[in-house]
């Protein structure tokens, strides 16, 4: 098992690396001065020349790019042109917000997609599953920006059920901060009314986030149950009277999510672009709005680190989803 | 004594998009208690239809017409899904698959789903809890160790996929065996298996059935297999059941035209290869009456009016045929 993790790593690495050498291409290509846009509207040709020297972009781009990934492997993303403040310290404050508003959105995503989907292949061509399959098409065709404003409307405005914006509210003090994560610190510090305030906070975005998961989730959940449901050992089950609640939550479900797994695995790279947006309407101070900001000043260290950061999160991710895949399928771990 | 099981008149149809196909027509079979019965049929004959409806596992869109399927005195077809599931599937009717690969969860360790069967169905012991999850391992591990499985103990910590054939037959075998039940319903068991490995389960399953005083319904396709196991037979032909008795006195002369024709093509016992001429009527269109009379020999004008009669070979086979009405 921890051969496979580290196997699993190992093998990441290389295509960080590629990453690394696209970002960092991709950034020096795009016919952008991040020297003048540090240097802001009002700099002279001096104050520019004077930034680009500091910067280091007066070199050759192969050098710029061994000090670079010398930088990067000491954690240094060197500092924001917008926020003259040190990337990895800004992405540090932001990721958590981020994280904990992609998995909580994924958790909503699988805790009602999953049970949907079986239930959905369980009444295969019933109405049950003919109406789920309009609403899970809805899901993926409705813009997360319009699902955003109407839940704004109805939950906040009209009923005033949930705050509208932010991840707490403005005349609630930020616990102590211990793991950066919001949800957790407060827990942490015991303070139970900032707990109260930012899962209240949370629910709005995390469910409009999860909405396009949780389509796909019930599909491929379906799909994949009506698939098992062929296999032979579903109808010796039944002849050997297995009880049908178990039969199915078990025996036939454990069989049927390797492709939902994948699919979840996958999902995450979509929940971090759907972020942009959801935490922009929902102005929650995540890396995703962060980003945004940056690549409308373009601040090119910001832009550079986060990619690189979202590459990681990702490759975890599918390690993560591989694990779990030979979890559930213990074949796949017997394999070399 | 009253036979274990016994079918009568059973009518099963599946409604399908071609239309209403009747799959099993007025058959009919007795299961005497401690005895083996053989079914034997080409595929397609309706035997697995048959094995489902025992069970009350019949796919949906199948439906059950006429006839009755008594099992212990009660017939099953008055019984409801639960009752079906509490009482009868896996505790007083134990069955063995085709094919054991197919029928193990590929991703469940053996013993869990060995236990998953005797969960819900063991005898009543008394215990509870995990005094009576470990006397079902013990059960589990005497069974194991019965049917020659080697290291029972750490088989149950095995995946499927790490068993050979043959031994997974025999975790099946012991799953069958598991709840002590009546009835064992095998279902061409040994069809996937090389031959040695069949010859050997066969062994197992006949001394089985008189160590666990059990009866058994064997469906299969070969003769041989009937020969080597099976007390009596019942032939069925396109849904219809067309002769039934002790095995060796219809091997040695067969009485119905099916019978007959279908002995005539076993490579063992042909002496020229001859065939049936024709083919299985569809269940789409089956012909009224005796459904083997567009293919056989000696066909009557009176056989496609109606149902065949009963009637008494010479080797004291019952046979459903003009000919011996």
């Amino acid at each position: 098992m921890l051969g496979f993790i580290a196997r699993r790593c190992g093998l990441a690495l290389p295509s960080l690396f590629g990453l690394l050498v696209v970002t960092f291409i991709l950034v020096r290509v795009v016919p952008h001065d991040s020297a003048a846009a540090m240097a802001g509207d009002a700099a002279t040709p001096e104050q520019i020349a004077k930034l680009t020297k500091e910067a280091g972009l007066d070199r050759p781009i192969v050098e710029q790019f061994v000090l670079y990934v010398g930088k990067v492997a000491r954690f240094d993303f060197g500092e924001s042109a917008f926020s003259r403040r040190e990337v990895s310290l800004d992405i540090m404050e932001r990721l958590p917000a981020t994280l904990t508003l992609t998995f909580c959105a994924l958790a909503i995503s699988i805790t009602i997609g999953i049970p949907l989907g079986v239930f959905a292949a369980l009444r295969h061509n019933q109405w049950p599953d003919y109406v789920l399959r309009i609403v899970s098409v809805l899901g993926v065709a409705v813009a997360a920006f319009w699902f955003a404003i109407m839940l704004q409307l109805l939950f906040s405005m009209q009923l005033g059920w949930l705050p509208l914006r932010g991840e707490l509210s403005a005349t609630m003090s930020r616990p102590e901060r211990v793991t950066g994560f919001l949800l957790f610190d407060s827990v942490i510090t015991g303070r139970w009314d900032a707990l109260r305030d930012a899962l209240h906070h949370i629910v709005l975005p995390a469910f409009t986030l999860s909405l396009g998961g949780l389509a796909s989730i019930v599909r491929f959940t379906r799909a994949g149950v009506l698939d098992t449901l062929q296999n032979d050992f579903v109808s010796y089950g039944r002849a050997m009277g297995y009880r049908r609640s178990r039969l199915v939550w078990r025996y036939v479900l454990r069989n049927s999510v390797t492709a939902t797994i994948t699919q979840i695995g996958l999902l995450f790279g979509g929940l971090i672009a759907g972020g942009v947006v959801v935490e922009s309407i929902y102005d929650y101070p995540g890396i995703c709005s962060y980003t945004v900001q940056a690549i409308l000043t373009g601040d090119n260290q910001v832009m550079l680190a986060v990619t690189l950061m979202v590459g990681v999160v990702y490759a975890a991710v599918n390690i993560l989803t591989d694990l779990v895949h030979g979890l559930v399928d213990p074949r796949l771990l017997d394999k070399p | 004594m009253i036979p274990i099981l016994s079918i009568r008149d059973l009518k099963v149809s599946i409604r399908t998009d071609a239309g209403v196909a009747s799959i099993l027509d007025n058959i009919g079979l007795t299961l005497e208690r401690g005895r083996i019965l053989g079914i034997v049929g080409e595929s397609g004959c309706g035997k697995s239809t048959l094995i489902r409806a025992i069970m009350g596992i019949l796919a949906r869109g199948a439906e059950i017409h006429a006839g009755e399927i008594v099992f212990e005195g009660e017939n099953l077809l008055t019984f409801t899904e639960a009752e079906l599931n509490g009482r009868i599937r896996g505790s007083q009717i134990g069955f063995i698959p085709q094919d054991p690969l197919l029928a193990l969860n590929p991703v469940f360790k053996v013993g869990t789903q060995l236990l998953e069967i005797m969960r819900d169905h063991a005898p009543e012991d008394g215990l509870r809890g995990s005094a009576r999850k470990r006397a079902h391992i013990q059960r589990l591990i005497m069974l194991l160790r019965r049917m020659q499985v080697p290291d029972p103990e750490l088989a149950l910590e095995r995946y499927p996929h790490q068993f050979s054939g043959g031994q997974r037959q025999r975790l099946l075998i012991a799953a069958a065996l598991a709840c002590a039940p009546r009835l064992v319903i095998a279902d061409e068991p040994t069809t996937a298996l090389d031959v040695t490995t069949q010859h050997q389960i066969l062994l197992l399953l006949r001394e089985l059935v008189t160590e666990f005083s059990l009866s058994m319904l064997f469906v299969t396709h070969d003769f041989g297999v009937i020969a080597e196991l099976c007390d009596d037979l019942c032939v069925i032909y396109a849904g219809q059941s067309v002769e039934a008795g002790p095995v060796a006195p219809i091997l040695a002369s067969p009485g119905h035209p099916y019978t007959q024709a279908l002995l005539a093509c076993h490579p063992e016992r042909a002496t020229t290869f001859r065939g049936i001429p024709g083919t299985v009527p569809s269940p789409l269109a089956a012909p009224p009456g005796c459904r083997f009379a567009p293919r056989c020999v000696d066909v009557q004008p009176v056989c496609s009016l109606g149902p065949p009669p009963s009637g008494l070979s010479p080797a004291g086979a019952t046979v459903k045929c003009v000919n011996y009405a």
